[in-house]
């Protein structure tokens, strides 16, 4: 079958990445593409990147934190945590023309967003000598509540094809090909025994986001919810049978308080703990 | 329960078949491949019973059996060494006939012009061995599915007009088998090549061998056999027909395709919604369960696609989305729809039940929802007298 298409009209789309509260973790995946990476150059000018431009000499401008735009396509790292960073991120939405949040920081406020549940002066006081030099919010918070965000990449850290599927997909004009389903799927696709039935292993697979290709349960480790929370998780059932499973009233809690603490898909999860004090059946 | 109750009863072979010895496994296996056959088997891997393919007769699970529960599977070492002693695993044949992740075509551009390609890969020749006559039956039903209607999945057809069925019939069935409810085991129905009932006591570890086809019958002729003897084969059936008697679940007695279209607004299936994780775990653990979605992927050039075709689950948000939402946005509406479907509207769609008893989805259930459980449920809200006076339906 052949279909004429016409001439093939090829520009270089823009791309940025910004960094905001984070470890580095998922922009860094952009230059883990080790084997797309000269490709996804011939297709998108990188145009701001701290991690791979030299601060120093002519490109200073361009190294700037700010950057001048405008960006076609901007990946934005990392959650809000200072009133400057919440402006900043009011300027990279107004220069970029579609944008996307990768990680678990710039999509749920990450584990810093712990703060969001405890006193952050508190914090303050505990990690440093001179707390009155630190400005900080008090809570951490994902870029969608500060500007429109027109795609969320979920992981801590992104998947590296993940993360070429979402720029590819926007490079050819079409919707990402990532599912909202469970960690579940990603086992059986892959072929592993589920390590719950099999061994009694807590694992919070059925109620997270799919994405990374199951890794922890085909190495034998429970899932630990990197992906934040899959689509409506039932997380009474699920509360339930991690305690069933072993795990005591704060483990729950705490395996909820990670990456993704911040998640409102997760806030009954302290309550839905605290019910099933019975503990696991004989 | 329907015409199919009567397959549990041992069928007649059409001879009284051959023994052989437990070193035959060996010869069986070495003829399979040197016929070409790429054979596959349950072997012990990762704390189960898994489907792998074999290269030696020493890969089987043999002094293994397993415990199951709702929820829950463990290995545990049996002392008479049967290799077959053990109901159904995580997988299922389907994850050779009917794989996850298939692709159906490539498309390049070429020149300014889309040439497409479809995939024409030819696919190996499989030989099952130690296929469970509740498994069997999974097989007719998903050729039916497949192939029987005005379209045929070619790749299926292709990988399963090859295939070589070697069935085991279940002498140890597990705590969540129904079969004998189901009308699919433990004694094997049509559709084998090979049949085989293990048996091990006092006079040896052994096999009740009979044929089902030309091939079964030539392959046969190959191993180290020798006539049957009256006490193998009484053994043999007795240890199947004990099976029939040990069955750990059972479905109600009640035609299941009335009693799920009379409990469509049953309060049962709030309860199990509020059970159910819907991470599809059920769906892909099922031995008939087929659904599938596409996935059209580009590369970073534009220059090259891929349409895929992957496993999908009736469980998933995205299996019903059309525009504007998912069709069926609650977990109750889900659940309803996969076990209606599977052993209800499965008789209208393709003629008999599509359910065949194996258990899996109890078992690998992360929190041990069991269908005959909630089978019994609505039975018995039926039976209650509450179902007639419930005209209001029930919430979506």
């Amino acid at each position: 079958m052949v279909t004429d298409l016409g001439p093939v009209i090829r520009t270089r789309p823009k791309l940025a990445v910004w960094k905001f509260a984070s470890c580095d973790g998922c922009q860094l995946t952009l230059l883990d593409c080790e084997d797309e990476l000269l490709g996804l150059t011939e297709r998108v000018r990188i145009d701001h990147f701290l991690e791979m431009t030299p601060a120093e000499g002519a490109d200073r401008e361009r190294a700037q934190l700010d950057g001048r735009g405008p960006y076609d396509l901007s990946l934005v790292e990392g959650s809000i945590t200072t009133a400057e960073d919440a402006e900043r991120i009011q300027h990279v939405r107004r220069i970029s023309r579609y944008l996307v949040t990768i990680g678990a920081c710039a999509t749920a406020g990450g584990v810093q967003a712990l703060r969001n549940f405890a006193d952050v002066d508190d914090f303050l006081a505990a990690v440093y000598a001179r707390p009155e030099y630190i400005a900080t919010l008090e809570t951490s918070t994902p870029i969608s509540a500060h500007v429109p965000v027109d795609f969320e990449l979920r992981g801590c850290p992104i998947d590296r094809r993940q993360l070429i599927e979402v720029i590819t997909a926007y490079l050819a004009g079409r919707r990402p090909q990532i599912s909202h389903h469970s960690v579940c799927f990603e086992c059986k696709r892959r072929g592993t025994t589920c390590i719950t039935v099999a061994h009694g292993t807590p694992c919070l697979g059925p109620v997270t986001h799919a994405g990374c290709g199951a890794i922890c349960p085909a190495y034998g480790r429970g899932c630990y919810g990197c992906f934040g929370p899959s689509s409506k998780p039932n997380l009474r059932s699920m509360v339930a049978q991690l305690r069933h499973d072993g795990m005591s009233e704060r483990d729950v809690q705490r395996v909820f308080r990670t990456f993704n603490a911040a998640s409102p898909e997760y806030a009954p999860v302290p309550d839905l703990a605290a019910e099933e004090r019975q503990g696991p059946p004989a | 329960m329907s015409t199919d109750a009567d397959v549990h009863a041992s069928q007649p072979p059409a001879s009284d078949g051959l023994v052989m010895g437990k070193d035959g496994m060996a010869a069986l296996v070495d003829v399979l491949i040197r016929r070409g056959f790429t054979v596959v088997g349950p072997t012990a891997r990762d704390g189960a019973i898994v489907l792998a393919e074999l290269r030696s007769a020493d890969e089987l699970p043999y002094g293994w059996g397993v415990e199951l529960e709702a929820g829950r599977y463990r290995l545990r070492e049996r002392p008479d060494g049967a290799a077959f002693a053990n109901a159904a695993g995580p997988q299922s044949w389907k994850s050779f006939l009917h794989p996850v992740r298939v692709r159906e075509w490539s498309a390049d551009r070429v020149e300014g012009e889309l040439v497409f390609t479809a995939d024409q890969d030819t696919p190996p020749r499989y030989a099952f061995l130690g296929v469970r006559p509740c498994d069997l039956r999974a097989i007719a039903i998903q050729d039916r599915v497949l192939t029987g209607g005005a379209y045929r999945d070619s790749g299926y057809e292709g990988r399963r007009s090859g295939a070589l069925l070697i069935v085991v019939e279940c002498t140890e069935p597990g705590a969540t088998c129904f079969c004998v409810s189901m009308g699919t085991g433990p004694a094997a129905g049509p559709g084998y090549d090979l049949v085989m009932t293990e048996v091990v006591d006092e006079d040896g570890h052994r096999f009740w061998m009979r044929s089902g086809s030309q091939e079964g019958a030539e392959i046969l002729a190959e191993l180290p056999t020798r006539p049957a003897d009256p006490e193998t084969r009484e053994t043999a059936r007795a240890g199947v027909t004990a099976a029939a008697d040990r069955m750990g679940r059972t479905m109600p007695e009640a035609d299941l395709r009335e009693l799920m279209a009379g409990t469509l607004d049953a309060p049962r299936w709030d309860d199990v919604a509020g059970r159910c994780l819907t991470c599809g775990n059920c769906t892909m653990v099922c031995p008939t369960c087929f659904c599938t979605t596409t996935e059209d992927v580009t590369d970073l050039t534009g220059d090259h696609a891929e349409r895929w075709r992957l496993w999908d689950s009736c469980f998933d948000l995205d299996f019903s989305q059309l525009h504007g939402g998912p069709v069926r946005a609650s977990s109750r509406s889900r659940y309803r729809q996969w076990m209606t479907h599977k052993l209800g509207t499965w008789y209208d769609q393709f003629g008999s039940s599509g359910c065949v008893g194996c258990g899996r989805c109890i078992v690998w259930c992360p929190v041990g929802i069991d269908i005959t459980e909630e089978a019994a449920a609505l039975h018995d809200w039926t039976q209650s007298g509450t179902s007639a006076s419930a005209s209001a339906p029930e919430p979506p």
